[in-house]
């Protein structure tokens, strides 16, 4: 749906994109995660025909962004940073603006911005001034205003931002639940929402692109060596722990305490990143022990997303 | 067509969102009725030109207020960038706005009317005259509105957008002054003449509709938005 090839972006002599590449499948959530000021925003900027890049193209559903920007736009749904909106209008009349203005047949007008204020549940709020409501309905009303067009694809900038946690949850649900059958891009500095709306990660720093996965794998790939934590029964804590750090695939082990019940925790590092679960699992059969829990510790996108911004190597 | 119909019908109405429409209308007639009156019965004479002739300096400031918005709060809001990511092209919102302010300025001027009422019913005006400044009016006030609409695309500052729009709108309307033209270099003389906004208002307002002033006054406009075009276009310049 989405293919950006090398592009650039200068303001002056400030570099804001640089030689970013990537793209988007239809029905994919692709997350921008960056610091702020990384380039997110420019670049999305780009993508909805707001400002040209200096070098580089890209296309959206099959359209050069620049030779034919009216058909990007028509095609895409956009909520600016800190969805600016009308202030002075009430939300009826500013959804109705925008549905004119996105060619709505005036027949169909109504039964669109019906089934908006429902999805982004508005229903209390329709006939309010945009300037009087609160953060998180201006937020829903910036989205319902960039879906009532049925867009194939929605760009979304920080959608969640300045929101409080229910409000955040609720607008995360509904991406979601856009995903589905729609082709979305969000940026966000959130990492758990990340993880949790997102199918695949661009990690921009700096004007550039320095990675791109699913959130899993991400935080797999930069893992480095694998951490397990178990809790066995069947034997003296001393065998356990001597038989475990004998084990090849076993690089050290901490022992962390005992139940009344006969239960060891223990917390083992792998010496390489894989299969450590599955290999503990067998030596525990082996060895006719009981293997109570098995947690497999992965590195969390915040350890990533840290390492990789601040230069650190993985 | 039907975007930029969009976008005046949207404009239009939000000059009536908030109670400043009707304070402006209210002032405009007031005061301007007030300037006029006060000589009106002085002089004796049912004639509208009195009325003609300070509304240009009316206008000089009522149009600013009228305009300085259009694009300044946009621009400071930051809707500009959900208005221009709509599949809209740059003139259509231009063309939009222009006439949304446009059809406002001439709500306010037709309200105006019952002063000519009033005149007609104590004496017996020039007919031709009145039509003719009123056209002019119009086409004076649509060249101011060309000129502050395009101020305001320079700026997210509304009182800077304001005051800068008067001062290009009033160096605009006295380069044809005498006073100017007296003291300007001879051979700049009928260049200045035929720029200034006042010199073909004059012309119209004795009720000589003369195709070349109505032409002047369409240039005058098609370039100011045509400046305002790429001034929104300026985005992407950077």
């Amino acid at each position: 749906m989405i293919e950006v090839r090398h592009l650039s972006k200068n303001f002056g002599s400030t570099v804001a994109v640089k030689d970013v590449s990537f793209d988007v499948s239809r029905g994919e959530v692709l997350g921008f995660l960056g610091p702020n000021g990384a380039g997110k925003s420019t670049t999305m900027r780009i993508l909805t025909g707001y400002i040209p890049p200096t070098e580089g193209t890209a296309r959206v559903a099959g359209h050069d962004i620049l030779e034919d920007s009216l058909s990007v736009r028509r095609r895409i749904g956009y909520l600016p940073e800190w969805a600016p909106l009308y202030g002075d209008m009430e939300v009826i009349d500013f959804l109705r603006f925008i549905a004119d203005i996105r060619d709505i047949p005036p027949g169909e007008t109504r039964e669109r911005i019906a089934r908006m204020v429902k999805v982004c549940g508005l229903e209390k709020v329709v006939g309010r001034v945009i300037h009087h409501l609160s953060r998180g309905y201006r937020q829903r009303v910036g989205l319902a205003q960039a879906m009532i067009h049925d867009p194939d694809i929605l760009i979304l900038d920080e959608p969640t931002s300045g929101l409080d946690p229910n409000q955040i949850i609720e607008i995360r649900e509904l991406i979601k639940e856009i995903g589905r059958d729609k082709t979305v891009i969000l940026s966000t500095h959130i990492l758990p929402e990340v993880s949790q709306t997102c199918g695949r990660v661009l990690i921009i720093n700096e004007g550039s692109l320095i990675a791109s996965g699913a959130p899993e794998e991400l935080a797999r790939r930069f893992e480095g060596r694998g951490i397990v934590q178990i809790a066995v029964r069947g034997a003296p804590r001393e065998t356990i722990e001597t038989k475990l750090a004998a084990a090849p695939f076993v690089d050290a082990v901490r022992s962390l305490h005992s139940t009344g019940d006969g239960l060891h925790h223990f917390t083992i590092q792998g010496t390489e990143t894989g299969g450590l679960g599955e290999k503990l699992f067998r030596l525990a059969v082996e060895s006719s022990w009981t293997l109570a829990e098995l947690h497999v510790e992965a590195a969390t996108l915040e350890d990533v997303f840290r390492r990789l911004t601040r230069g650190e190597n993985a | 067509m039907k975007n930029i119909w969009t976008i005046t019908r949207k404009e239009f109405r939000s000059y009536f969102d908030s109670p400043v429409a009707y304070i402006y209308i209210t002032f405009f007639l007031v005061l301007s009725s007030w300037l006029f009156l006060r000589g009106f019965f002085l002089v004796g004479q049912a004639s509208m030109r009195g009325f003609f002739g300070i509304l240009p300096w009316l206008l000089l400031f009522f149009v600013p207020a009228a305009t300085m918005r259009l694009w300044a709060e946009e621009k400071k809001l930051g809707t500009i960038e959900l208005l221009m990511t709509l599949p809209v092209k740059d003139h259509e919102v231009v063309l939009g706005k222009f006439l949304a302010s446009f059809f406002f300025l001439t709500v306010t001027l037709a309200l105006s009317f019952a002063l000519p009422i009033l005149i007609s019913v104590l004496g017996d005006p020039d007919g031709g005259a009145i039509w003719g400044g009123y056209i002019g009016a119009v086409l004076l006030g649509a060249s101011f509105l060309a000129i502050g609409l395009f101020v305001s695309s320079l700026t997210e500052n509304q009182i800077v957008a304001f005051i800068i729009g008067i001062t290009l709108i009033f160096a605009f309307f006295i380069v044809s002054e005498e006073f100017v033209l007296y003291n300007a270099p001879r051979r700049l003389v009928p260049i200045l003449k035929f720029l200034g906004l006042g010199a073909h208002y004059d012309s119209i307002g004795r009720g000589v509709i003369d195709s070349r002033d109505v032409i002047y006054y369409l240039s005058v406009i098609g370039f100011f938005l045509f400046l305002n075009v790429r001034s929104v276009e300026s985005r992407k310049w950077k």
